[in-house]
């Protein structure tokens, strides 16, 4: 069998790439990218609606746009983004062939299949549900038998991973342990079997319901377990930007982790309490008990959180111990300073770690507390929490890699470099503005997925705050910033894998300009040499500001009505 | 790198570098601090939501509704009905596409057992511009014990979308002295 298979040698690593696996990658990644720019697109509506001096789209295409931009970036872009990411962790870095390939193209038919079904659904307009798709709000089945459907094939995107990190095992591809990038998308991987269970469990009753078949389906039951996936698919790609941001910090500084046994533990701790976080969602619902939601919503004392924040320190702890290896040990920061900041893969990456603990991270957290969740819940302030987690983490990640996996894996020169340069940035910028002023009107009590804050047609009248439209009208330009960035990269990678020049079979491509690995790197990393004091500095400040904003809700709180 | 095997094979016998371990402490322990105030709050703060909730048939808490209406309705307003019920006692609020029935005038500083539930579908309960907000179910009725600390009129939008009248929901709270 294993003679059958096509491999090509990588010019860059060395490394035998399985042809198969590489024309899955390139398959994902761009259906990947066009619901991006899809769903992307009708983000762009849904904010220029919530603009209120411009209001865009009336109050059916409204919910419409908001149903269609949820399914299309949250669930499809990362999701086939994510598949790509297992395959080239697996069959890709571990210098294996892929497991059944055909099994793989299986599960990207249903996905894209599945995919198409519900958006078709949606646009017919009689599915505008929301993602979240809440019973006793029935959306047509169609519109659930596409998730189901993508959900399958995401299934079996898993199992072909799993099956290739056997294979690789088996035929000695490797040696001693996979690396830490493969075990962060094995990490991902897992949590995507409980994510998927989680949604066959609810979703298909839910769609007997839609046809008929089921009578009844408690809205109680619905979310808790509905949430066990939605929550739950989110530290899927908790998980999977992680494990981009340590590949990128390798392809671009050869940096190495700090500690393997320290990171390795956070990625474990990703999957033994994440899967609490369905909880979240169920702070402020009637009658469950304050034991159970303290215990779940802490991820069982905050646990998952710590993995998350020993992350915080090891990613930008292992560039600084391999820029300070090449010699930049100026002061705090020269390691820093000096990085390649007009790369746009490590422009994005380190962006999408601070934008993720300071914006998405800390607001999580606060927002996650069982009593704090009373001054937040449903309001603005968490689409502005999850735009800093999804958008400026995961999304921004993502696009990070993908100026590296362009010459890598689709062996083309990257086109319009002064454009990609800047691409990160743009991107970036619009996202966290767009995040930090959502989360200011949910403080002033703005509702998420509302068509109309002035309540003109409402019988009883209502004012919001005037600071409350002004926080929409800067949300608005931030998103048009963003959109931009958006199409920046999908001009950029759609154009380089198109037009793009081919690389020679043997050439190594020369951009981004990844710096040659400095050998003291690899030495690196016992415990007597590793001096890390810029990102002990940065991740002090982290601390403080948690600390600090953590303090100033439970003091908003107190200010509320007393309630019992 | 994190890219290619561990240049350790045996990584996990290496020594923790002690930069890491000293985050991790001061981590875990922010941890447990956060942990304790959720319970800490139960015993000293005032914001806690109750977790008492019974399943009931929407007609049944449609009745209770109109009882209260019959009994305590001093005026009306845009067609709403304003209830004026007795401090200390029990007030309900019906969530329905596309209204929150009726208008509730509570005394200033008095507390009220507050019932809520849907007709049909999911609602939320945002109360502005104090910034409350819980979900109302169909089928469930949640009982929130409620001291308004400050007079005035306050809104109450729906912050759970509930279709295309969702956002004409709005309701209405007078606290008087």
């Amino acid at each position: 069998m294993t003679n059958l298979v096509d491999f090509r040698t990588c010019p860059t690593t060395g490394l035998g790439v399985d042809r198969a696996a590489e024309r899955l990658i390139k398959a994902n990644a761009v259906v990947a990218v066009v619901f991006l720019a899809i769903g992307g697109f009708f983000g762009l509506l849904v904010a220029l609606t919530r603009w209120p001096g411009v209001h865009f789209l009336p109050a059916d295409w409204f919910y419409l746009a908001l149903t269609a931009h949820g399914l299309d970036v949250l669930l499809v872009w990362i999701i086939f983004f994510e598949m790509a990411i297992l395959y080239f962790a697996s069959a890709v870095l571990l210098n294996s062939r892929l497991a059944g390939p055909k099994w793989a193209w299986a599960g990207f038919g249903l996905m894209l299949a599945g995919a198409l079904i519900t958006n078709v659904a949606v646009l017919r307009g009689q599915s505008s549900v929301m993602f979240t798709s809440y019973v006793p709000m029935m959306a047509e089945p169609p519109f659930y038998l596409g998730i189901i459907l993508f959900a399958v094939g995401a299934l079996i995107g898993c199992f072909v991973f799993f099956g290739t990190l056997v294979i690789a095992k088996r035929d000695k591809t490797y040696a001693g342990s996979i690396p830490l990038v493969t075990f962060g998308a094995l990490t991902a991987a897992i949590i995507a079997i409980f994510t998927i269970a989680s949604g066959a469990i609810i979703l298909i009753p839910t769609l007997f319901w839609s046809l008929g078949l089921i009578s009844h389906i408690d809205p109680l039951v619905y979310k808790t377990i509905w949430w066990g996936m939605g929550h739950s698919s989110q530290q899927i790609n908790v998980s999977a930007h992680v494990a981009v941001w340590y590949a990128i910090a390798a392809m671009v500084f050869g940096a190495k982790p700090l500690s393997e046994k320290v990171s390795r533990t956070a990625f474990l701790m990703y999957i033994l309490f994440l899967q609490l976080a369905s909880a979240h969602h169920m702070l402020v619902e009637p009658g469950f008990s304050s034991e159970w939601k303290i215990f779940n919503t802490s991820y069982a004392m905050y646990l998952a959180v710590l993995g998350s924040m020993v992350h915080g320190m090891t990613v930008p702890g292992s560039i600084e111990a391999a820029q300070r290896a090449r010699g930049l040990t100026k002061g705090l920061f020269e390691w820093l300073r000096k990085a390649p900041w007009s790369n746009p893969a490590f422009a994005g990456m380190f962006m999408s770690l601070v934008f993720f603990g300071f914006i998405g991270g800390i607001s999580g957290v606060v927002m996650g507390t069982e009593q704090i969740n009373l001054i937040m819940h449903n309001t603005l302030y968490v689409p502005g929490h999850f735009h800093g987690t999804v958008v400026a983490g995961t999304t921004l990640a993502f696009m990070a890699i993908t100026y590296l996996l362009v010459p890598l894996i689709f062996r083309r020169e990257l086109m319009m470099k002064k454009l990609a340069m800047l691409q990160p940035y743009i991107f970036g910028i619009g996202v966290a503005g767009i995040s930090v002023f959502m989360m200011g009107a949910g403080t002033l009590g703005v509702s998420r997925r509302h068509w109309d804050m002035t309540f003109a047609d409402a019988q009883l009248p209502f004012d919001y705050p005037s600071a409350a439209f002004l926080m929409m009208g800067l949300n608005g330009i931030f998103a048009v910033l963003a959109a931009l960035g958006g199409l920046m990269f999908i001009v950029i990678v759609v154009g380089s894998v198109f037009f793009g020049r081919r690389l020679g079979e043997d050439e190594k491509p020369a951009y981004p300009d990844v710096p040659p690995q400095a050998a003291a790197v690899s030495h690196y990393g016992s415990s007597e040499t590793l001096r890390i004091p810029g990102t002990a500095f940065l991740v002090g400040i982290f601390f403080v500001a948690f600390v600090l904003y953590y303090f100033v809700n439970w003091k908003y709180l107190s200010e509320i009505w007393p309630l019992s | 790198m994190a890219i290619t095997p561990p240049s350790e094979r045996i990584w996990w016998r290496q020594p923790i570098a002690r930069i890491e371990l000293i985050w991790i402490v001061v981590a875990f322990v922010w941890g447990l601090i956060m942990f304790s105030m959720m319970i800490y709050w139960h015993g000293a703060g005032e914001q806690n939501l109750s977790s008492e909730a019974y399943q009931i048939k929407a007609q049944r808490f449609a009745q209770y509704t109109q009882d209260m209406i019959d009994e305590y309705q001093v005026r009306e307003e845009n067609g709403f009905p304003v209830v004026h019920p007795p401090a200390g006692g029990d007030v309900y609020l019906i969530a329905r596409l596309w209204q929150w029935w009726p208008i509730l005038e509570l005394e200033k500083d008095q507390s009220y057992r507050l019932h809520l539930s849907s007709m049909d579908w999911q609602h939320g309960f945002s109360l502005q511009p104090v910034n409350i907000n819980v979900q109302v179910h169909p089928g469930y009725e949640m009982v929130i014990t409620l001291r308004p600390d400050q007079a005035g009129e306050f809104g109450v939008v729906c912050n759970e979308f509930c279709g295309i009248g969702h956002h004409m929901m709005v309701g209405k709270i007078y606290v008087v002295e």
